[in-house]
């Protein structure tokens, strides 16, 4: 036989068996006890080594999502199926407690809030936040170039005819891209079962904001009086004069969306809510509901001495419920009232 | 022992025939961990270490295993230089993983993903198959190899350098990112062409 070919397969062969040998050695003998979930977030990520999340690599990232200081969407090439699967791995929170969604606070659309000038430079918001500050009459509106939307990495984003852009909250993953891609700081983290928030940044009272906006939060305070939020949950910054929801609280304003003059309150569950329903039978005609119930003439006597609520009026609040002495008010939910009626 | 040789091996290394920019090796992580000097500097830190541990062993691989003249059987194995280089290469940088991860983990957290990244990388065999050729002794190996590295860092961090300012220039919108990245890198190594006409020794 060739002497090269046996020196060959020797050499080669020799080399390969030394490695392979002391490779798998080495790998009992250095073996280092690592996380066993590290090992699977970086199988769930792209694997990709982009560094697009500001690490150095996907194992950088898993270890750090390990750590509690990353989650699946800091990942901006993570699709909704990648980040779902970390959250799996790490037990159903991926870092943060608790999930967000993004809000847009303004309702500024130009029939509301007209423009003061036009506006030829760069079609970006941080173009023409600078300019005049902004060319929105409003010194806080949205400028509606949609650099929020160009920066959402989960197509949760679309602008509207409004100019105004809209959050798709079963697509948005509160990765907050979208806030720090907005020069007027509009968009906003709120956990996702908040109920109600306040879509208005303007910090002036009444008249100074009625001259720009007939949408914008005027400062009343009335969604922060007790009368409308027993539970506290609203407060007023006296700084800025807008209302302040505290989304500890497990509250419904659904009376504070109501009483709100300007419509500068999105209730996130508009349309959702139950409304209520007086079973006759069970009525004792004690007028109880009718005292606590927000809004005039909802609950009204019958000649019989029963009361009924108008579900036209209802504002789905609830109130009337607990203090009912014969538990005669029940929810029925919206559908079934649009198939009555 | 020639200091002056030995001197005139790592100039040539870092700067006459740079392997960035003269000789065009490596130019994948040059333009891709080039984003951030952090990341450069730990990268050039890999690279430096890799190549000395690669001229090293595929040294003594190549005289004692494959060269006619003084490997074991006296028969001309010269043909088996790239597999065997790539073999010995690949699995020393697995070895060392493994040993810096179990023995210092904080240097293995700053090599981080560079480590196996360039295992295979052109330019790490290049200054393997490049010391054969130039017919090096062994102590003429490991300064190429330390100085093939450091050209190889200076390269990407001073690239590194201008792309974070680039980040904040003006740049046209079809030219952002890689392709101004490229430009730079063209215009780099007409720059470092001038380092040929340095005549040392």
């Amino acid at each position: 036989m060739d002497p090269s070919l046996i020196g060959a397969i020797a050499s080669i062969g020799g080399l390969g068996l030394l490695l392979g040998g002391g490779l798998a050695y080495a790998s009992r003998v250095f073996y280092v006890k690592v996380d066993p979930r590290i090992e699977e977030v970086d199988e769930a990520l792209p694997g990709a080594n982009c560094g697009a999340c500001g690490q150095a690599g996907c194992r950088q990232m898993a270890v750090q999502v390990v750590g509690g200081e990353l989650t699946g969407a800091d990942c901006p090439v993570a699709s909704s199926d990648v980040v779902a699967r970390v959250a799996e791995i790490m037990g159903g929170v991926a870092g943060a407690a608790v999930d967000m969604v993004a809000i847009v606070r303004c309702q500024g659309s130009p029939d509301k809030c007209p423009d003061r000038f036009e506006y030829s430079g760069f079609q970006t918001c941080t173009g023409g936040d600078k300019i005049g500050h902004g060319h929105k009459a409003c010194d806080w509106g949205c400028l509606g170039f949609g650099e929020c939307v160009a920066a959402c990495p989960f197509d949760a984003m679309v602008m509207g005819a409004d100019r105004l852009p809209k959050v798709m909250d079963e697509n948005c993953t509160g990765c907050g891209k979208c806030v720090e891609a907005c020069p007027r700081d509009i968009m906003h983290l709120i956990p996702r079962n908040a109920p109600v928030y306040l879509a208005c940044m303007n910090i002036n009272k009444t008249k100074k904001v009625q001259e720009v906006c007939d949408i914008g939060c005027i400062g009343c305070g009335r969604c922060a009086n007790k009368k409308a939020t027993p539970s506290g949950m609203v407060s007023m910054n006296k700084e800025t004069n807008l209302p302040v929801f505290d989304y500890s609280y497990d509250d419904e304003p659904v009376v504070a969306v109501d009483v709100c003059p300007t419509d500068s309150l999105v209730d996130k569950k508009a349309g959702r809510r139950p409304i209520w329903h007086i079973d006759p039978t069970m009525c004792n005609g004690t007028g109880e509901c009718a005292k606590i119930c927000p809004v005039k003439k909802c609950i009204t006597e019958t000649d019989g001495g029963k009361y009924v609520i108008d579900p036209e009026k209802c504002i789905s609040c609830g109130w009337c419920e607990p203090v009912c002495p014969t538990k005669a008010i029940s929810p029925i939910q919206v559908n079934a009232i649009r198939k009555v009626g | 022992m020639d200091w002056g040789n030995l001197f005139v091996i790592a100039v040539g290394a870092i700067l006459i025939n740079n392997f960035v920019l003269m000789r065009f090796l490596g130019i994948c992580p040059y333009i891709g961990v080039s984003k951030s000097l952090s990341s450069a500097i730990g990268m050039g830190m890999a690279v430096i270490f890799v190549m000395t541990i690669a001229s090293l062993f595929s040294w003594i691989v190549y005289v004692y295993l494959l060269d006619p003249a003084t490997n074991f059987w006296g028969v001309d194995l010269t043909f088996l230089r790239t597999i065997s280089f790539i073999l010995v290469i690949a699995g020393l940088v697995q070895f060392v993983e493994m040993v810096i991860q179990k023995l210092a983990p904080s240097l293995y957290q700053a090599l981080g993903i560079y480590l196996p990244l360039i295992t295979t990388n052109c330019a790490v065999l290049g200054v393997a198959v490049l010391n054969i050729d130039e017919n090096y002794s062994l102590v003429e190996s490991l300064v190429n190899g330390i100085a093939a590295g450091i050209g190889f860092t200076l390269a990407l961090v001073l690239m590194a350098g201008i792309r974070e300012r680039l980040d904040l220039a003006d740049v046209p919108k079809a030219l952002q990112g890689v392709p101004i990245a490229f430009i730079m890198a063209g215009l780099m190594a007409i720059a470092f062409l001038g380092f040929s006409g340095l005549s040392v020794g």
